[in-house]
């Protein structure tokens, strides 16, 4: 007897040589995200990345909140770079609300983004060590992040989710040693970067591993709409500071960083060199920073954005972060569409995993800075 | 970190332990005693000395470490000793624990960390405790479809594997508990078992991760399986034999790592490679195989498994000291046991003790164990050294590795230790024997 099995039900067939494999959403190398992998012997057949485990709504939430309520929910997707995704936001609510920024609040906002994305870099970074067995590579940036945690605590009052950048300036000024106290540790740390270099990125097995794993040629990289680290490691020199600056970022001194490889070892190197830039960025933000001022502009209560659209976006740790904000002469934004680098580069990752060996698909995978939360938003 | 339950009090506890103790004098000696009497009451008891063996002469005896010390070095010189004490299971898992702390706070200091630091007075000491009481604590938990028989037998199977391998390292002249004229190829023998181990686990848990990492397990022992053998003929031919400790006395002037460099440098990689540690330890790769062919085990099973692996790793240390670096070979640095105590006895104010059995190890023994534990723990040290220093390697490359580059450099190995035997350098009648 044969049951008639309704549409959409009906089994796979499937080869005996390919083996599924599930891999997350509880798994100790997927994070909040579901691959689902097919292997023929050590090779990969075909990558389904399957993401949506963490959705929380947040675009939706953004629609019953006034724009100064939004800002700590919008930042909850990445908890490490909270300056960066809420930049976007406040520069798009800045626009739609007409505030004029202070030139000081501008310098501290530059800073505070530049500490997140060295603190979101190396969090990624020793998820990365970690991911390819170097547990060294875990301890360390997990230890260095502290360093700025602390100066962001000084800052913000909160070691996390700072909820710092607000339209219209920054939430309060800097404490008074701040500027000697952040040159202090800002050099220290890029004493320590250079031991990483020793460490793990001159390492012969990492290099032996890494590099040409997961060749993302140029063409591909712009036509799959790649951002970030993935793109500038396929030889594509785009970075939002430099071609769309914002705020000060046009009178600071750094260069982008721009490989030609386009293989794993390249998407990993990018976020450690943009460190050196970031830690430059800080140091030329507090020598041209105004020493005293005001830091932000004063909102009326409820204010009301006009019959009107907006798009900003930055350059966050993982690519560009962009906002479309909607309003319609009410409080709260008719509609806020986050768009994010991780959902883009996912994109990216079945053509990359396929015909590579399961050995590197940690490598891949985590090479492609990605956060699984920020894309699920 | 609190671990006391919400409702301890320390007088109760007390007062139980109390309890605890007042009942088991009382059911000893109400209903133990008797019973103990009427069986006595029908067994003929021994003689010795010319004495009645009745149990209150025994339990003196047992007070009187003249009478006693005879009785335990007797015991020191039994087979069951030497299997459960000293060179065997007690010795090496003494070791094996030391190892695992030690790996914990060397590998702590490595990533700026401090390690294990609460459990304990010092600096966390009795970590490895906490950990083994809540291992056996946990439940064990076996896969629904699993073949049981089998699951249950892998952990027993690889702790006897690593046991039967531990049996086989002679620690000091004498001292080894299995010494077959084919100790070396009784190794090779009990190393082959490791894959198939953990092969039939990893099929018998019935996961596609444990089954993966079991393959993995499988290629990379197998592969390394021949450089390990190899490289091991070059010191057979210089020494001449394949007994270990014949191997260890042939070494008496020179160790066999200052002619046979190579052999020793593709020994020690292979030796990463069958314990699975890093850089070679890809069939427990966590980011892609979550634990490869242990995923499914829980509980002491687990704890088995662990205790098995690093008995094994002491194992392979010592086997590397027995047969580079000259085994118990070493200045006599060890006092001598002084003589008064022995024809003299010892004076406590109006008392003289006489102690017949003393001394219970001989000098050269406890020399001997010196210098091969010093030389094994620094093994040790450098087997534990790549894990805070490189990344997992790809199953390709460790078999490249295996199938190609070791495998020629232990043939050029070989040729080596060949070279020297013909030219009447070493070897049986050399220049140098």
């Amino acid at each position: 007897m044969t049951t008639q099995l309704p549409p959409g039900m009906h089994l796979e067939t499937v080869d005996d040589k390919i083996m599924t494999l599930n891999v997350g959403p509880q798994h100790p190398g997927s994070g909040h995200m579901r691959l689902i992998i097919k292997v023929d012997g050590d090779y990969i057949v075909s990558c389904d990345p399957d993401p949506g485990y963490v959705h929380r709504g947040e675009e939706k939430m953004a629609e019953y909140r006034n724009y100064i309520q939004n800002i700590p929910h919008l930042e909850r997707p990445v908890i490490h770079d909270s300056s960066n995704i809420l930049y976007p936001y406040c520069l798009g609510v800045e626009e739609l609300l007409g505030i004029e920024v202070p030139e000081r609040a501008k310098y501290i906002r530059v800073i505070a983004a530049e500490l997140n994305r060295c603190i979101y870099i190396l969090y990624w970074l020793a998820i990365y060590g970690i991911f390819l067995g170097h547990s060294t590579m875990f301890m360390w940036p997990a230890g260095d992040r502290e360093l700025f945690i602390d100066l962001l605590e000084a800052m913000s009052g909160a070691r996390v989710t700072h909820a710092y950048l607000v339209p219209g300036g920054v939430r309060n000024d800097l404490p008074s040693n701040f500027e000697e106290r952040c040159l202090r540790q800002v050099e220290y740390f890029e004493k320590r970067l250079k031991e990483y270099e020793a460490i793990f990125y001159q390492n012969p097995l990492l290099k032996a591993r890494t590099e040409g794993s997961g060749i993302l040629s140029r063409t591909d990289a712009i036509r799959l709409g790649t951002t970030g680290s993935v793109l500038r490691a396929s030889g594509v020199d785009f970075d939002v500071r430099k071609k769309e600056p914002y705020d000060v970022y046009e009178n600071l001194d750094f260069q982008t960083i721009v490989m030609k490889e386009g293989d794993s070892y390249a998407r990993s190197r990018i976020p450690y060199l943009e460190m050196f830039e970031s830690c430059r960025i800080i140091k030329d933000a507090l020598k041209k920073m105004p020493k005293s001022g005001s830091v932000r502009t004063k909102l009326k209560p409820n204010p009301k954005g006009g019959n009107d659209e907006v798009y900003r976006r930055v350059e966050s740790g993982r690519g560009a972060i962009g906002y479309y904000i909607v309003s319609n002469n009410r409080p709260e934004p008719y509609r806020v569409k986050i768009s994010v680098g991780s959902f883009r580069n996912l994109i990216c990752m079945p053509y990359l995993l396929k015909g590579e060996k399961l050995g590197n698909m940690p490598a891949v995978y985590w090479g492609l800075n990605y956060w699984p939360v920020e894309a699920d938003r | 970190m609190s671990t006391i339950a919400p409702q301890f009090r320390l007088s109760r506890f007390i007062g139980s332990l109390f309890d605890l103790i007042f009942w088991v004098i009382l059911i000893f000696s109400l209903v133990g005693l008797p019973i103990v009497f009427i069986v006595l009451f029908y067994i003929k008891l021994p003689v010795i000395n010319g004495q009645l063996m009745t149990p209150y002469l025994a339990m003196t005896w047992m007070a009187d470490p003249s009478r006693t010390l005879p009785i335990v070095k007797n015991f020191m010189h039994t087979t069951i000793f030497r299997v459960m004490a000293f060179p065997g299971f007690g010795f090496a898992a003494l070791l094996a624990a030391a190892t695992i702390f030690v790996e914990r706070k060397f590998l702590a200091k490595m990533q700026l960390r401090v390690g294990p630091l609460y459990c304990g007075k010092i600096e966390g000491i009795l970590q490895l405790m906490g950990d083994g009481f809540k291992l056996m604590s946990k439940e064990i938990i076996i896969p629904a479809k699993a073949d049981k028989p089998i699951f249950w037998m892998g952990p027993l199977l690889f702790v006897g594997a690593a046991g039967a391998f531990v049996s086989l390292i002679p620690v000091a002249p004498g001292w080894v508990v299995a010494n077959p004229n084919v100790g070396l190829l009784a190794v090779f023998a009990v190393i082959g078992f490791f894959p198939i181990i953990a092969v039939l686990t990893a099929w018998a848990a019935n996961s596609k991760w444990t089954f993966i990492g079991g393959l993995r397990a499988l290629h990379q022992m197998v592969a390394f399986e021949i450089p390990l053998i190899l490289s091991l003929l070059g010191v057979v031919i210089l020494s001449g034999s394949l007994n270990l400790s014949q191997i260890v006395e042939s070494q008496e002037h020179f160790w066999w790592i200052a002619f046979l460099p190579i052999g020793a440098i593709v020994f020690f990689i292979t030796i990463l490679a069958e314990l699975e540690r890093v850089p070679f330890d890809l069939p427990e790769a966590e980011s892609e195989i979550v634990a490869g062919w242990l995923t499914e085990f829980s509980g002491m099973m687990y704890g088995l498994i662990q205790l098995g692996t690093y008995l094994k790793l002491y194992a392979f240390a010592g086997l590397f000291t027995v047969l580079f670096l000259g085994g118990w070979n070493g200045p006599m640095v060890w006092p001598p046991f002084p003589q008064d105590i022995i024809t003299q006895g010892i004076t406590i104010g109006p008392v003289t003790a006489k102690f017949p059995g003393l001394p219970l190890f001989d000098q050269e023994m406890l020399n001997g164990t010196l210098w091969f534990v010093i030389k094994t723990v620094g093994v040790i040290l450098l087997i534990l050294l790549p894990r805070g220093v490189f990344p997992r390697v790809r199953i390709d490359m460790i078999l490249h590795t295996g199938w190609y580059k070791l495998i020629g450099l232990a043939f050029i190995n070989i040729f080596i230790a060949l070279g020297l035997l013909y030219a009447g350098v070493l070897g049986p009648g050399g220049l140098l024997h």
